[in-house]
């Protein structure tokens, strides 16, 4: 692509040079080079993101067909800041009373509508604790790799280094499960493209995001992934909380995941509690505290 | 000659399509608010230690002044994953090494920042916080995301 991009710079300038020999246009020749540069500058700029455009277009287009009942793969957020999701969901349901009160007077987010001074932010991730589920899909929703058994599908995060596991041997949740960080998730097909995923059993000490939204031991989620091709897959996230929010919500919608080469190597992104605390001794704390006495 | 007249502004091209393309996937959640996003400052420093490490990678610097007062510095970059794409690495700083730094300050005059650029002894220069000098300010955002 540079090397089209320097062809056609080239040509342009050959092109300029050829006609003011030939004083075929002697306005362009008055011309300060600096302008003709700039103009040629946007012109390529222009250029190139039509080209990308078009070979992201064509890359689409050779995406082949889904295949049947298969989301095996290194899947990873199209837009990555989407899948990071630093300021949080980016609405949710009205908070029940009991969620108003979490969000407001217990939890202390470091972004997001209720955001507080770094000094005073309590997330829990701050000290390592779990992100849990479904926040390992709310926030920081890094590449991830799936892997289908034959009663099993799991899902592998590389941030935190997670894995789940859900069930696809027509087993029901548990009724009345002590509350795991993760859950308990069980998952079934409901057309050769589409997975349905169901979790309960939801430890309540987890952020659903990096906003501080709360959620409550007796959450359900819902995942829906859709294969839309060969290359793309559609995550829908549904919350339904009746303790936390008022009707159930969508925390993800038709969020777009792209196929990873087979050979790509996740790396680690794990949170060690001692890197964390030299982080917050040496950088956080200094830049948080008052001016330091000279 | 025709090549030399291409040359400059497809270098400065080039930066610019770097410059853009840079993912800005790390730098959104983590310690702006404390920073001020107004001043950079650029010093020459000798590293004193660089740590390749989540939530954030940093670098430890002494700089001297004219009177020999040393100060020590710590600025921090984004999280190994995202700076391995950047082309950074665990090996890409060493005690010893004589940097010029360009830093976003604390704003509360701390010697702690965030690490906008730098330049090696070699003259390489190494772009840190996505942006770099002159960019967007990040999202202001509290502490740590390990």
């Amino acid at each position: 692509m540079v090397r089209a991009a320097r062809l056609q710079l080239r040509m342009l300038v050959q092109s300029r040079e050829n006609r003011a020999a030939r004083n075929e246009d002697s306005r362009m020749t008055r011309l300060p080079r600096w302008l003709i540069e700039a103009v040629a500058m946007v012109g390529l700029l222009l250029g190139v993101q039509a080209q990308t455009t078009r070979a992201q277009q064509t890359q689409t287009k050779k995406s082949g067909p889904a295949p049947r009942r298969d989301m095996s793969g290194i899947w990873e957020v199209e837009n990555t800041i989407e899948g990071i999701s630093p300021a949080g969901v980016h609405s949710h349901a009205p908070f029940t009373a009991w969620g108003a009160n979490v969000a407001n007077n217990v939890y202390k987010p470091g972004d997001g509508p209720r955001k507080v001074p770094i000094g005073n932010v309590n997330d829990p991730l701050d000290s390592c604790d779990p992100a849990g589920f479904p926040r390992d899909l709310l926030f920081e929703f890094r590449p991830f790799q799936v892997v289908q058994t034959a009663n099993q599908v799991l899902m592998m995060y590389q941030y935190q280094r997670v894995w789940r596991v859900i069930w696809t041997d027509g087993r029901e949740l548990p009724k009345d499960p002590d509350p795991r960080w993760y859950g308990y998730s069980i998952g079934k097909w409901e057309d050769d493209q589409t997975f349905v995923v169901q979790t309960s059993g939801l430890d309540e000490r987890t952020w659903l995001d990096n906003a501080g939204d709360p959620h409550s031991s007796e959450m359900r989620v819902e995942e829906k992934y859709h294969r839309v091709d060969h290359d793309t897959l559609e995550i829908t996230v549904k919350i339904d909380d009746p303790k936390t929010y008022t009707a159930a919500w969508l925390a993800r919608d038709k969020l777009r995941l792209k196929l990873l080469p087979a050979n790509t190597d996740l790396m680690e992104m794990i949170c060690a509690p001692s890197e964390a605390e030299e982080y917050k001794k040496v950088i956080a704390n200094p830049a948080t505290g008052p001016t330091p006495s000279k | 000659m025709r090549i030399s007249l291409l040359k400059r502004p497809l270098l400065v091209f080039a930066a610019e399509v770097c410059l853009v393309s840079v993912p800005v996937a790390a730098w959104a959640h983590h310690g702006g608010a404390n920073y001020d996003m107004e001043k950079q400052l650029t010093m020459k420093g000798t590293v004193t230690e660089w740590l390749w490490a989540n939530p954030h990678c940093f670098m430890k610097y002494d700089t001297t002044d004219d009177k020999g007062n040393v100060a020590h510095w710590a600025v921090e970059v984004s999280n190994p994953t995202d700076m391995t794409k950047r082309g950074w690495s665990l090996h890409t700083f060493k005690p010893g090494d004589e940097v010029t730094v360009t830093v976003r300050p604390a704003k509360n005059g701390a010697p702690v920042g965030q690490l906008l650029k730098v330049v090696l002894a070699n003259g390489q220069t190494l772009m840190g916080w996505p942006n770099g000098p002159g960019g967007a300010a990040s999202t202001p955002d509290a502490g740590a995301k390990p």
